[in-house]
């Protein structure tokens, strides 16, 4: 439950995942699972992850991650869960 | 579980294709503000929209943020106030002021329209409506925030035709009272036949006297997504079309199902309903009109286009349904002409009227909806419209709406810039013929054989 989903959408570069993991793990927020892909030309990263243990609030920690994928060049997306789910099962 | 692809198919939505919550509206009872006395009602209803909403552009900004999906209005609809100032309002004057008090609220709460300047006159108007409609001219002219609707007729009461000869005269006042800004005060005001009372689309919205002390309704669009989703399907069949419709359909308004539900939760308010809506805008991509030529039409007008859009409005309700249990609203297609940069295009290449227009609103989900007219049209005339409008709703058991603009000072060949979500409109000519005798008739259209369902 309360699960987040993290894009990352962007050229490929080296240490992309890396950035983001450090970023997470200072925050206190499990990564559950993970899956990457090239679609249409772009790097794309999908990250299930919980973060219910982390100390920051959801807003704070959207904002930081966008200022991150700002700074490496990529979009980096914070989004509940239960949007996709919702779209994508009947 | 959920995988990358499926991730990525709702971004692209958003990003590419203008998937968007178009509204959250908050409905809101003011039966339990009515007092004879103005200065107390106009008191009691300012504290109750800005108790009841004071959390709404909140929450609304904080579910776009958590979901990751824009949701581009939010908004009010109270109860008509026809009802609600009928005892206190001795004067036209009186109802303007209810009109700037509820402006006054929407700002308070930070919403951008509030729905329910109303008045339900299917059959008849009491002293107190009639008064509320009179008023309407000075209440669109000395607000911003304030949509008025006047409902005139349903499939159960027939026609109420002094209402419509009314409303000839009110929607050329207030054209004529907004001159200065190609009379965009009719952009504000329209006419029903089968008003819903859970719409949460304006002009039309208004808080039902069937509802609840408070309901969350919400609307949803889409149709970028239609358009983009229909591009993958090019000269397939009719059975491969509408499964891709309704597929998309579903999607859209899970999309706001879940909205829906989390504002209600949040806001400890009931959810009401989804209004599933292709509602356009006239951004590039954001069109009903490039659905149709989608489907096939070398232009929106064109001979093929009522069935197309007719298949268009029932694939549409088809995935919703089965996507919420409580879709309602309006639900459908809606064909504004100045908000939907495909259908001006139709309009300036010769292919639309106003005649085939009409004809598309029997298959559509509302009606004839931000046509530009000549300003020197005359009053019975577009009574006469309207008349023509409503009985289409009447027979049909639909909703139908007019929402039509006389600018004051143009002519056919005249262009109108409304801005922002209105758009821009070439003037379209009207049927010169008169028919003010029949308009001058008095009295009502009685009910349809079809309505004596007892």
């Amino acid at each position: 439950m309360n699960k987040t989903i993290i894009t990352v959408v962007g050229h490929d570069a080296v240490g992309i995942i890396a950035k983001v993991c450090t970023y997470l793990a200072e925050n206190n927020i499990n990564i559950n699972d993970i899956s990457q892909t090239i679609l249409q030309g772009y790097f794309n990263m999908m990250m299930i992850t919980d973060m219910t243990q982390s100390t920051k609030p959801f807003g704070e920690i959207s904002d930081e991650l966008a200022a991150l994928g700002e700074s490496i060049g990529v979009i980096i997306k914070c989004q509940r869960e239960e949007i996709f789910d919702s779209m994508h099962r009947i | 579980m959920i995988n990358i692809f499926e991730v990525a198919e709702t971004n692209e939505m958003v990003e590419k294709e203008n998937l968007d919550v178009r509204t959250i509206t908050l409905g809101i009872s003011l039966l339990d503000c009515i007092d004879s006395d103005i200065n107390k009602l106009n008191e009691k209803i300012y504290n109750k929209i800005c108790t009841v909403a004071k959390d709404l552009v909140k929450t609304g900004e904080d579910i776009s943020k958590e979901f990751g999906i824009p949701i581009v209005n939010k908004r009010i609809s109270v109860t008509p106030i026809g009802l609600i100032g009928a005892s206190a309002c001795k004067t036209t004057d009186d109802f303007v002021s209810i009109a700037k008090t509820l402006d006054k609220a929407a700002k308070a709460v930070g919403v951008n329209f509030i729905g329910g300047y109303s008045a339900l006159v299917a059959k008849g108007m009491t002293p107190g409506e009639e008064m509320l409609i009179r008023s309407i001219p000075d209440a669109l002219c000395s607000t911003e925030r304030i949509m008025s609707s006047v409902v005139l007729g349903s499939t159960r009461t027939g026609l109420n035709m002094d209402g419509v000869k009314l409303m000839g005269k009110v929607i050329k006042e207030t054209a004529e009272k907004t001159k200065e800004n190609d009379s965009i005060g009719c952009t504000k005001l329209v006419v029903l036949c089968n008003a819903p009372d859970d719409n949460p689309f304006m002009a039309g919205a208004f808080h039902g006297v069937t509802e609840a002390d408070s309901i969350i309704n919400v609307g949803v669009s889409g149709p970028g997504v239609v358009k983009y989703a229909l591009e993958k399907v090019r000269g397939e069949n009719f059975e491969v079309l509408c499964e891709t419709i309704k597929k998309t359909a579903f999607k859209v308004t899970r999309v706001g199902q879940i909205v829906a539900r989390e504002a209600s939760k949040r806001l400890g308010i009931p959810f009401g309903i989804v209004d599933l809506s292709l509602a356009p805008t006239p951004a590039i991509g954001d069109s009903v009109a490039d659905i149709l030529c989608e489907i096939g039409l070398e232009q929106t007008g064109a001979p093929g286009t009522t069935a197309a859009l007719a298949l268009l409005n029932d694939q549409v309700k088809k995935g919703g349904v089965m996507a919420s249990s409580y879709v309602g609203g309006l639900s459908g297609a809606f064909i504004p002409v100045s908000e939907d940069q495909g259908m001006i295009d139709a309009v300036n290449a010769g292919a639309l009227t106003i005649e085939k227009l009409e004809a598309m609103t029997c298959v559509c989900s509302v009606g004839l909806d931000m046509i530009a007219i000549p300003g020197d049209t005359p009053n019975s005339t577009i009574s006469g419209i309207i008349a023509d409008e409503l009985a289409i709703g009447m027979i049909n058991q639909k909703t139908t709406a007019v929402r039509i603009i006389p600018v004051i000072g143009k002519g056919v060949g005249d262009n109108v810039e409304f801005g922002g979500l209105l758009g821009h409109a070439p003037i379209m000519p009207v049927n010169g013929f008169s028919c003010e005798a029949f308009v001058n008739r008095g009295g009502r259209i009685p009910a349809p054989i079809h309505s004596f369902k007892n």
